[in-house]
């Protein structure tokens, strides 16, 4: 990654810097296993699964409950928080997208994220750190950056906005109804009519890190997505989407971007919702 | 923090693409003390399918592979 931004921290960066009191490094994985079998030493380990979303309401985490968490994690309003994760970040930018809703100030991302860490040989910890318990206190989600079914169904076909479905071609001309091995959530394959796919990979490299600035760029203009107007990224469950949403709000620079968290698994079980083949 | 950490040697990593039930997958492989942990991913998008450990790399990459190609059999396909 050549981009330079201070939403990126590099694995060096994380080895220097995750025992300092100041920062607190987080592992946010799609396998929820993958912690327990070592991280970055002094990590936290969240699961995105029951600890960032409403475990009763389909919904990000209530305001109340991050800050239960966050504080039990021992961060705190002025903490660095560092993300990383498993399948280049998709959860650890899920987490991201949910803090940044809840106004936290300093949030980074480390470039390349477990996968990375993984395959540079560096040390992991089996032991689970505990942390002193500090008080956090959660701004009032900021909803512009998060797209609602309402919106979507507003804008989709017209040109006064850009859709970007992240899955995979397979997923987007309906091929398939969910990644191959996954259970089928949706009981429609296709994509929202107007979309652009562009899989969330693109914006990644072998090696787990970011795209430079000049290789998104190309990406997203060849697409006709610029910042020139708002953008919905969506893909099954808003993850791989979120991660997309991180690029190019943060790596791009792109004011109006929103995460449509609803995504397949919302548009594809809606009756009557028009859906776009192949 | 409280408490320290102990650290365990990442070794003997590996990453490759292979093809299973049809569908290319993603296998990493890594030993941690005594263990190789063993995950597979389908190669697009990248979602974990299965997970496995074992005392040999062998044994973690089979008893992975077998579960995943009970869940990639099951995937459909649909005309388009």
């Amino acid at each position: 990654m050549t981009v330079t931004t201070d939403v990126l921290v590099s694995t060096d960066w994380v080895a220097q810097h995750a025992a300092d009191p100041s920062v607190r490094v987080i592992e946010v994985d799609v396998d929820t296993t993958a912690y327990e079998q070592g991280h970055v030493r002094g990590a936290a380990g969240w699961n995105w699964n029951t600890q960032l979303c409403d475990t009763v309401v389909r919904d990000i985490v209530p305001k109340k409950a991050l800050e239960d968490l966050l504080g039990k994690t021992g961060v705190d309003n002025k903490t660095t928080i560092v993300l990383y994760g498993d399948n280049n970040n998709w959860f650890a930018a899920w987490a991201f997208w949910q803090l940044e809703i809840y106004g936290h100030d300093d949030l980074r991302i480390m470039d390349g994220g477990r996968k990375k860490w993984l395959a540079e040989g560096r040390d992991l910890s089996k032991d689970k750190p505990t942390f002193a318990v500090k008080t956090y206190r959660a701004k009032d989600p900021d909803l512009s950056l998060r797209a609602f079914l309402p919106e979507v169904q507003n804008v989709f076909g017209k040109p006064g906005a850009a859709l970007v479905d992240v899955r995979s071609p397979q997923e987007f001309t309906g091929e398939i109804l969910a990644p191959p091995g996954l259970p089928e959530t949706c009981q429609r394959g296709g994509h929202i009519p107007g979309a652009k796919n562009i899989p969330w990979g693109k914006n990644c490299n072998e090696d787990g890190t970011f795209k430079s600035l000049d290789e998104l760029k190309s990406l997203y203009s060849a697409q006709g997505i610029s910042s020139h107007k708002p953008i919905i990224a969506y893909c099954r469950i808003g993850e791989r989407s979120s991660l997309t949403w991180f690029v190019l709000r943060h790596l791009l620079g792109f004011k109006n971007v929103k995460n449509y968290d609803g995504s397949w698994t919302e548009w594809g079980n809606l009756v009557g919702a028009p859906v776009e083949k192949p | 923090m409280i408490g320290a950490t102990s650290g365990v040697k990442l070794e003997d990593y590996s990453r490759r693409e292979e093809e299973l039930s049809g569908w290319a997958i993603l296998i990493e492989t890594y030993k941690l003390g005594d263990t190789y942990y063993c995950s597979i991913s389908n190669a697009d998008p990248g979602a974990r399918i299965s997970r496995a450990e074992g005392s040999t790399r062998a044994e973690a990459e089979s008893r992975a592979k077998e579960k995943a190609a009970r869940f990639l059999q099951q995937t459909r396909k649909f005309p388009i």
